[in-house]
């Protein structure tokens, strides 16, 4: 098994599983956010967190593959500029993307991004330090709509999420790929999901501190 | 017609080599690129100087000798074309041409646009073979394939072994040239026995002769002269997984012909 973690495709096939399983995350995570806009989003935060076992063996596994997967991207990509240390003069790209040749780049926005994230919202959420509702609960509504007062945190916000877009674009279409689950006819079809899908996730996202700071959505 | 070319001259690997600018006329449309390579160094020999050293072999798109990344890309601007199969006519007089040779660590290069490719051989020796005795040819013909895995088969065994794939590889990945193996034999029975030997050890040579992994930028496909597909890398991904509980997964890779590698590293 060991040699497994040491192979160029057994390391591939890590960054997959820890890419899809991220991304699952992040379509449960969007599904909880979409809240905000029924205005459930303080009870949908309480009953969550009326499961603290749940809570913790997620947390635990995402920073888990966060850090699997951060470890293997830079160790790929370390060992793959060494395999082509000089380029061409001339070098003509026929069907790399932006996206494709930028994943180290878009990753290390996004892993500024998430810790800048769970200080900003995570954090004051988990410590128990907001202030509660007219029923009483915790009132995350209202600290995020605080919180996405200014352009500043909209811009972060914008700007990490187009990053996440960029890393996901590839990704997700990427990582059926490296395990195996495209072939000849499939793989067009999957190709234009995985951008669908991350299209939907980083617009869902970024719908809130927008839509927020432009004021439609109050505390 | 006349061009502007631009050619790599290296002396050998100690070289930090250069572009150097040659200017052509007497160039006809009709001439194949090797052909007018010919005149260009006819010219040079005329004038007392070194022709530029470039590897050719068959010069009809079989034997993936020929190698040269012409204005960026691996074989030139034609599609599922070979250098030594593309011809004048796809350049216009007055071009400016850009020729390099294949770019990858583990691609040294011997001289001007030749590089030594004997790391695809020993990925080959690493298990692209089937050492099972499958009897003599009429008794192949008795062992029923289905069509589509003979197709597959065929289609895989295309692959004559250039490395434009590593060429274009921004990871200068050998990932198709050896998915292509790994996908010949695994569609066959003949090559069942060996399966999971054959995708762990070819995999694992590969890193060590020092090419990159795919990271599915899908480059190779769109340069491999034979139109070898990235699903069959998908096909080697799959076969490594199956390979996964065996004991075939060799847990050090430090023996026998690994230490013949390529001298670079
Ligand atoms: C929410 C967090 C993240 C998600 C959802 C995510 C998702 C993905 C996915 C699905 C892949 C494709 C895997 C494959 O091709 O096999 C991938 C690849 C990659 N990721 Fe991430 N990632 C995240 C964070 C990061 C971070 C923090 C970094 C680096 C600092 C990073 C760097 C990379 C690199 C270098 C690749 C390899 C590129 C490739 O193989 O095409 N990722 N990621
Ligand atoms: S010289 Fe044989 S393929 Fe070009």
């Amino acid at each position: 098994m060991r040699s497994f973690f040491k192979n160029l495709v057994g390391q591939k096939i890590l960054m997959a599983v820890s890419g899809l399983f991220m991304t699952l995350f992040l379509t449960a995570h969007l599904l909880g956010n979409m809240t905000i806009y029924t205005g459930g989003l303080n009870a949908y935060a309480e009953q969550l967190h009326a499961l603290v076992p749940l809570v913790w063996i997620s947390r635990i596994s995402m920073l888990t593959l966060l850090l699997l997967h951060i470890y293997f991207a830079i160790k790929l990509t370390l060992e793959n500029r060494d395999a082509k240390p000089v380029g061409y003069a001339v070098s003509k790209n026929i069907r790399s993307t932006f996206a494709s040749r930028n994943m180290i780049w878009s990753g290390l926005a996004v892993a500024i991004f998430i810790i800048y994230h769970l200080l900003h919202l995570t954090v004051p959420a988990a410590s128990g330090s907001v202030s509660l509702d007219s029923m009483g609960r915790p009132d995350i509504s209202g600290m995020v709509v605080e919180g996405f007062q200014g352009g500043l945190v909209a811009v972060i916000y914008l700007v990490s999420l187009l990053g996440l877009l960029l890393h996901i674009i590839h990704g997700i279409q990427s990582s059926f790929q490296s395990l195996g689950l495209s072939g000849e006819d499939a793989a067009p079809v999957i190709h234009r999901a995985g951008i669908i899908v991350a299209l939907v996730l980083s617009a869902g996202f970024l719908s809130i501190p927008l839509i927020i700071f432009v004021g439609i959505v109050k505390g | 017609m006349k061009l502007i070319l631009f050619i790599w001259r290296q002396q050998g690997a100690d070289d930090p080599g250069k572009l150097v600018r040659y200017d052509t006329s007497e160039i006809s449309a009709e001439m194949s690129f090797l052909e007018m390579l010919d005149v260009v160094n006819e010219g040079l020999v005329k004038d007392g100087k070194e022709p530029i050293a470039f590897d050719h072999d068959c010069r009809e798109g079989i034997c993936g000798t020929c190698s040269q990344v012409i204005n960026g890309v691996p074989h030139g601007p034609q599609e599922r074309t070979t250098v030594c199969q593309l011809h004048m006519r796809q350049f216009k007089d007055g071009d400016k041409i850009y020729i390099e040779p294949w770019r990858a660590r583990a691609f040294p290069i011997v001289k001007d646009l030749i590089v030594d490719r004997s790391s695809l051989e020993r990925v080959m020796q690493a298990g692209g073979y089937i050492s099972v005795h499958t009897g003599c040819a009429p008794d192949a013909n008795s062992i029923l394939i289905r069509r589509e895995d003979a197709e597959t088969a065929m289609d895989a065994a295309e692959c004559i072994g250039c490395g434009a794939c590593v060429a274009a590889c921004p990871n200068g990945s050998a990932m198709l040239f050896t998915a292509a193996k790994v996908t010949q034999f695994a569609s066959l029975p003949q090559g069942q026995t060996e399966a999971k030997h054959r995708v762990c050890m070819m995999t694992e040579v590969m890193k060590h002769e020092g090419f990159g992994s795919c990271t599915n930028h899908y480059e190779c496909q769109a340069v491999c002269p034979k139109g070898l597909k990235t699903s069959f890398i998908a096909r080697l991904n799959r076969e490594f997984l199956k390979a996964l509980d065996s004991p075939e997964m060799p847990e050090s890779f430090s023996g026998g012909f690994l230490n013949r590698g390529n001298p670079s590293r």
